[in-house]
This record gives C-alpha cells, structure tokens and sequence, in this order.
C-alpha cells in the first residue's frame, strides 16, 4: 500500500497590526503550532499565500484550513477564499470574546491581561477545530478536485 | 496651506521566522514610540481584501514597508495596490549590518531581537523628513 502524505490542518491568522485582535490571532496560531498540536497543524503565510505563494496556496487548495481572523472584516478568510479555496472552519476572535463576555482586549504590541486570555479561549477553540477536522474522512470532493498534472510528450 | 503629510508603514509580520516578527516590532517601535505624529500603521491584510480605509491611506501617504524576508510580500503588495513605496526596508539587510543582533523566537522576539527591530525603526526615523519632503510636492494622489 502506498505511503500516504500526513493529513494537517493548516491555519491561517490574519496578524492584523492595527488591533490587539490581530495580535490574538497570530499568538494562538502560533501556540497551537508550537505547543498544542504540533505535527499535527502547519501555519501558512498570509503576505506569503496573498502574494502568489504558490506552495502555500497549493497546500490550502488540498488540505483542511482554519483562518482565524481579529475582527468583523474577516481578511484572512477572504483572502483565503478569494486565492485558494473557502476554508474549512472559520475563528473571529472578536465574536469569541463577545460570546464569552471577554471585554477591553488590548495592547497590541503587549496584550493586556484580557488579551491574554483571548489568546487562551482561542487557542482551545482552534484546537478543537483541528481536533474535530482531523478526526473527519477527507472528502470526496477533495480528493478529486486536484487539478491533474499535465504529462510531457502526451496528447 | 496643504495638507500635513504622514507615512504609512506596512510591515509584513510574517509568520514562519522570527524576523518576520522583528517587521513587526521594528513597526510598532517607529509609530507608537519613535514617531507617532508622523506615521501611521497599516494592516497589511486589510490592503489587500481590498480594505477602503487602508487602500486610501496608503495611495495618499507615501508608504515604507518593512519585509521580514527576501520575499518582500509587503513591498510587492503594496505596489499591487497602487501606492508608491518610498522606501522598502529588509529586515535581512539590517541584520546583515548588526550580526551579533540575532533574533529569535517568533511568538515573543529574544532581546537581540527586540534590539534589531528598535535599529530598524531609528534608521526609518533618520530618513522619514527626506521622504516626507520628497513628497510634498504633490507627487501622491
């Protein structure tokens, strides 16, 4: 039988630096990479993937992907979405912190204490996500939506 | 009397290698610390989704972007969008000048790199009237 790649998750964080969000955002991609689930989840790039990173934009057409975005605008699930594909989950830290009446996040060179603890609620939210993806078959949809590779010499 | 001229910076704050996070830092160091009445921070990601208030501030403003590898994605973005780039500053070629600065560490930058970034943003400080001269004649939208 062949040797299969490994399936991962990758993730995707927006890295906004105008908002402490944006800080949230790289740091619990970061800490689920490093820390949480590593091996298991890649980070990809997003100047990188935006910018016409072939590899990375080759990797979120065929693999799970989870953007995580600071707020409302959802640039890092758009930008996904407009050059690669729709991502299979979707994190704005900003709702998160609402819905756990997380307030005042701030600092975004130096999160304050609230900021911190956004980081801790998303990263659980995301490893749960990539937890919940992995545990899923690949769709079929997936596996035949690889573009076939055109051969050299054939008609 | 015209208008009173800013600077857009747009770091890439990659986030594969720590000096991608020195952009970063070496951006927030210039606008919150170094500069402030004269820079603004732009949020690279919203330029490109096509952000009005992003894209307006960086076509009237005369931009730096700060890269964090040989890549250059800002640079390349924010030309992408229409903008003029006054000067496109590589984390690379600062450190190449300031070896024993080398960073580390990409959630939270070692102390050489935390270091690097403030060198970073001081010779953006020392050029920033020149560009800010330079394009006051009208050369931007």
């Amino acid at each position: 039988m062949p040797d299969l790649p490994e399936r991962k998750v990758g993730i995707i964080a927006c890295s906004g630096e105008e908002l402490a969000v944006g800080t949230v955002t790289r740091l619990a991609a970061l800490k689920v990479l490093h820390e949480v689930r590593p091996g298991k989840t890649v980070t990809i790039c997003l100047p990188l993937f935006l910018a016409g990173g072939e590899g990375d934009r080759a990797f979120a057409r065929f693999h799970p992907t989870i953007t995580v975005d600071g707020c409302e605008l959802r640039c890092a699930a758009r930008g996904t979405e407009m050059y690669s594909g729709k991502p299979t989950a979707s994190v704005v830290v900003s709702e998160l912190a609402a819905k756990n009446s997380l307030e005042h996040i701030d600092g975004r060179r130096r999160l304050n204490e609230a900021g911190q603890k956004a980081v801790e609620l998303t990263t659980e939210r995301l490893t749960n996500l990539v937890d919940q993806i992995l545990a899923t078959k690949p769709s079929a949809e997936s596996l035949i939506s690889i573009t076939p590779v055109p051969v050299k010499g054939a008609r | 009397m015209s208008e009173r001229r800013i600077v857009s910076v747009i770091p890439c704050s990659g986030i594969g290698k720590a000096f991608g996070t020195v952009s970063r830092e070496a951006a927030y160091e210039l606008c919150e610390n170094l500069r402030p009445a004269d820079t603004t921070l732009v949020a690279l990601s919203k330029l490109v989704v096509g952000d009005q208030d992003a894209q307006s501030r960086v076509r009237t403003n005369p931009a730096v972007t700060i890269d964090g590898c040989k890549l250059m994605c800002a640079s390349k973005l924010v030309k992408h969008s229409g903008a003029t780039v006054a000067r496109e500053v590589s984390v690379l070629d600062v450190f190449r000048r300031h070896k024993d600065l080398k960073p580390e560490g990409i959630a939270e930058l070692n102390d050489p790199g935390k270091e690097l970034a403030r060198a970073i943003a001081a010779e953006i400080s020392g050029g920033l009237d020149e560009i800010l001269a330079e394009t006051a004649g009208g050369q931007h939208a």
